[in-house]
């Protein structure tokens, strides 16, 4: 490791809170420096409780991370919150007001929040999103809290790497179930309906058990996903939210699912490592090397498929891997 | 530009107890538009959570907006704060209603590193973050 690596990486262990930051910084750039430290936080790393927020936008998750943030600091937990927002697809810039929201957590010394751009980072979001949590966990946070719009396949994949996933919805016309992809109800571990000081809350929530109810599966499922009203504005609801967190994670220690979590976890994350390398090597051997180009030039005559092209283009990139 | 990187990465704090901040937002629009990352924290911050923030998220720029005539007073608490936290790299900006005397004054006294009246063309701010940022980086 570079000596600026070596020294930040000392420094996030003793607890500074500027190398954390700068760490982070390397990883969302995709610094190649960074895969050093990636390397070495894979030891350090592992001990933190990850929970996933997401669901509507607007829908009051960053007023919910807030209020359960301040609920685990009062059981004496220090907590870390990664906010991630849309980045423009067409500047590649984001306006990130997630922390406007979190004001009450400003100058605690246990709380460690920083806001992401969904600016895929070299490797993917997801990948991203996953050193970030592990440098906050090797960084002492006990708890991680990972907010997302819940709009798409990425947070899908972002919550994935989550021990326990949080869905919000919000009363409000009736729409609002509709407009959960199909996917959130099927990764959701705990419901909320946040603004239930808003009309028609009672609604959404029998709306939703109804819903789940009729999941195929429900009745033997081991865990029956609640469904908690909060309003987060004044902290309603926030303590049986914690409760069913805690739940959650003493059933998923219970039954030995946190250990087949974890496993998922790291496979989702050796394939995505992996399909970034296979893809970065991929294109390279396609420019340079000769037998590969002579697989593209044959595919582009129409001599072969792309099928059979790119087996044998992997055929030579394994040869090459293990020369 | 799906999947850029280095980003520049800008905070917008408004410290002290001016209630409004409709110029901060405009300027944080065209920052965003010009590809940079904005944090927007929200009215009425104190000097220690602007610093905290700027350090936590690691940004490149902190742009302070002071409507209340505070700013001689604010100002260089929060410079000298982050010199403190050994953060001085992180380049200080400031708007709102300053006098051009006390512009001066934080420019030579306290490291900041320019000051922009109500009414500046957005596009200037742009220019001369992406000039001071890009500047120290090669
Ligand atoms: N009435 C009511 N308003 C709420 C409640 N919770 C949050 N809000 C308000 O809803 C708005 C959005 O809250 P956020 O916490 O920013 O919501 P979010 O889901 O993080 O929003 P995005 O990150 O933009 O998707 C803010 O104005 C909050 O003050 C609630 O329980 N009741
Ligand atoms: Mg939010």
């Amino acid at each position: 490791m570079s000596d600026l690596i070596d020294s930040l990486y000392r420094g996030l262990l003793q607890g500074d809170r500027r190398s954390a930051a700068r760490l982070i910084t390397m990883i969302e750039n995709g610094d190649p420096l960074s895969i050093g430290v990636v390397k070495e936080l894979h030891r350090h790393s592992g001990k933190a409780q990850i929970v996933g927020l997401t669901g509507l936008p607007g829908s009051g998750k960053s007023t919910l991370a807030c209020g359960l943030a301040k609920k685990y600091r009062e059981y004496g937990k220090t907590v870390g919150i990664i906010a991630v927002d849309p980045t423009s697809p067409f500047t590649g810039g984001a306006l990130l007001g997630d922390r406007i929201r979190m004001q009450e957590l400003a100058g605690d010394p246990g709380v460690f929040i920083r806001s992401m751009g969904s600016r895929g980072a070299l490797g993917g979001l997801a990948t991203a999103t996953n050193d970030v949590i592990n440098i906050l966990d090797a960084f002492g946070m006990d708890v991680i809290i990972v907010e997302t719009v819940g709009a798409g396949q990425v947070e899908v994949e972002i919550v994935k790497y989550a021990h326990t996933c949080v869905v919000v919805t919000m009363p409000g016309g009736g729409d609002e179930i509709q407009a959960i992809k199909a996917g959130i109800l099927e990764i959701g571990d705990i419901f909320v309906v946040n603004k239930a000081d808003k009309e028609g809350s009672s609604r959404t929530v029998a709306d939703l058990e109804m819903m789940l109810e009729m999941k195929p599966g429900f009745d033997e499922a081991p865990w029956k996903q609640p469904v908690i009203q909060t309003v987060a504005t004044n902290s309603q609801g926030i303590d049986e939210l914690h409760e069913a967190l805690d739940n959650h994670w003493r059933f998923l220690n219970e039954t030995g699912k946190l250990e087949e979590k974890t496993s998922e976890r790291m496979k989702a994350e050796l394939i995505e490592v992996l399909n970034s390398k296979v893809s970065i090597a991929a294109s390279k051997a396609l420019s340079e090397d000769p037998k590969c180009r002579e697989v593209l030039t044959r595919l582009i005559k129409r001599e072969i498929d792309p099928h059979s092209a790119a087996d044998q283009v992997a055929k030579y990139l394994i040869k090459g891997a293990s020369q | 530009m799906v999947g850029s990187k280095n980003n520049i990465r800008v905070l917008l704090a408004k410290v002290g107890l001016d209630g409004h901040d409709r110029g901060a937002l405009i300027v944080g629009q065209a920052l965003r538009d010009a590809g940079m990352e904005v944090i927007y924290t929200g009215l009425k911050q104190t000097c220690e959570s602007v610093v905290e923030a700027a350090v936590e998220e690691d940004v490149d720029v902190l742009g302070i907006s002071i409507l209340s005539g505070a700013h001689m007073a604010l100002i260089p608490i929060i410079t000298q704060m982050l010199k403190d936290r050994g953060a001085e790299d992180i380049k200080v900006i400031a708007g709102g209603i300053i006098p051009r005397d006390d512009a001066q004054e934080l420019v030579s006294k306290h490291g900041v590193r320019a000051v922009f009246g109500p009414g500046t063309d957005t596009k200037e701010i742009v220019e001369f973050i992406e000039k001071i940022v890009k500047g120290e980086r090669i």
